[in-house]
């Protein structure tokens, strides 16, 4: 009976130690790809916060089936049924506009600050016109530097579809930022 | 033109640290959760100390509730002793749980 209980203090508290690596590790994943997802930033922390409860909720169950594979997709996979949750509840649509200048890169002088701040707001809004899974797919290649496989696995879609997906994306915003362009 | 695409998505997608207060908010809910498992347990181990067949195994049973009540080691860093009525079975638990975090940290140490 003391070697159960033993076992179980044991289980525990390496349970909530794998826990906290996987929060520490991914805090700034689950709240970018939030923040990318709804476009701003009291959303994206109430998705960040609802994503790791649920988490750790059923962490035990996903640490046993990942069969030592990271488990960053599962937790972008929550994120992501939460967001999907998020506009169904409040019927909202998908936003990326980014008002906010943190995440525009510092700039090297004035008219390049102009330049670049311009680029990068035309390519947000490109991004917030995709289709909702090339543009996860994009969020989760570009802000988190997922690769394919991971994608794959955060979609639940095959490698070869995800490879296919990102793509297709990229050659979508390539024709509007073209088409913007000639205009 | 791909190529380009692809720096630009690099330069306007960039990885968004999350505010401090969020990581605040984060961990206190973290440790609720952590403090209903860890009051399950107490209770668990108060009902089976009331059966004489258990009193053999008492320091099995303040590990464990040790284990739970210690919770996440990032939630534990901030979280804060919660004072209560210390009377009648709440006075036990808070007994059995101080000997658990004697425990625990001795263990660690």
């Amino acid at each position: 009976m003391e070697a159960t209980a033993d076992k179980e203090r044991l289980d525990k508290e390496r349970l909530d130690r794998d826990f906290t690596e996987l929060y520490r590790a991914h805090l700034r994943d689950v709240y970018s790809y939030s923040y990318y997802r709804v476009g701003n930033h009291h959303d994206a922390e109430d998705l960040t916060e609802q994503t790791f409860l649920q988490a750790y909720r059923h962490f035990e169950r996903a640490q046993r089936e990942s069969d030592g594979r990271p488990l960053r997709p599962w937790l972008i996979r929550i994120a992501h049924n939460l967001a999907a949750n998020f506009y169904r509840d409040r019927s909202r649509r998908p936003v990326t506009q980014l008002d906010d200048a943190s995440v525009l890169h510092e700039p090297h002088g004035t008219e390049q600050l102009v330049e670049e701040r311009e680029e990068v707001k035309e390519v947000l809004e490109g991004v917030s016109k995709l289709p909702e899974d090339r543009r996860e797919a994009l969020i989760m290649r570009f802000a988190l530097g997922m690769d394919n496989r991971e994608i794959a696995r955060a979609l639940g879609r095959s490698e070869g579809a995800t490879k296919v997906l990102i793509h297709r994306a990229i050659k979508q915003l390539e024709g509007s930022l073209e088409g913007e362009s000639d205009e | 033109m791909s190529d380009r695409v692809e720096q630009l998505l690099r330069s306007a997608l960039v990885p968004v640290e999350p505010p401090e207060a969020l990581s605040d908010r984060l961990e206190r809910g973290l440790s609720e959760l952590t403090e209903v498992a860890a009051a399950e347990l107490a209770d668990w181990e108060l009902s089976a100390m009331r059966d004489p067949r258990n009193w053999g195994r008492p320091i099995a049973a303040v590990v464990v509730g040790g284990a739970a009540a210690g919770g996440l080691v990032l939630v534990r860093a901030r979280q804060q002793q919660k004072k209560r009525n210390t009377t009648g079975l709440q006075a036990l638990e808070k007994s059995i749980r101080g000997v658990a975090e004697d425990i625990e940290k001795r263990l660690r140490g």
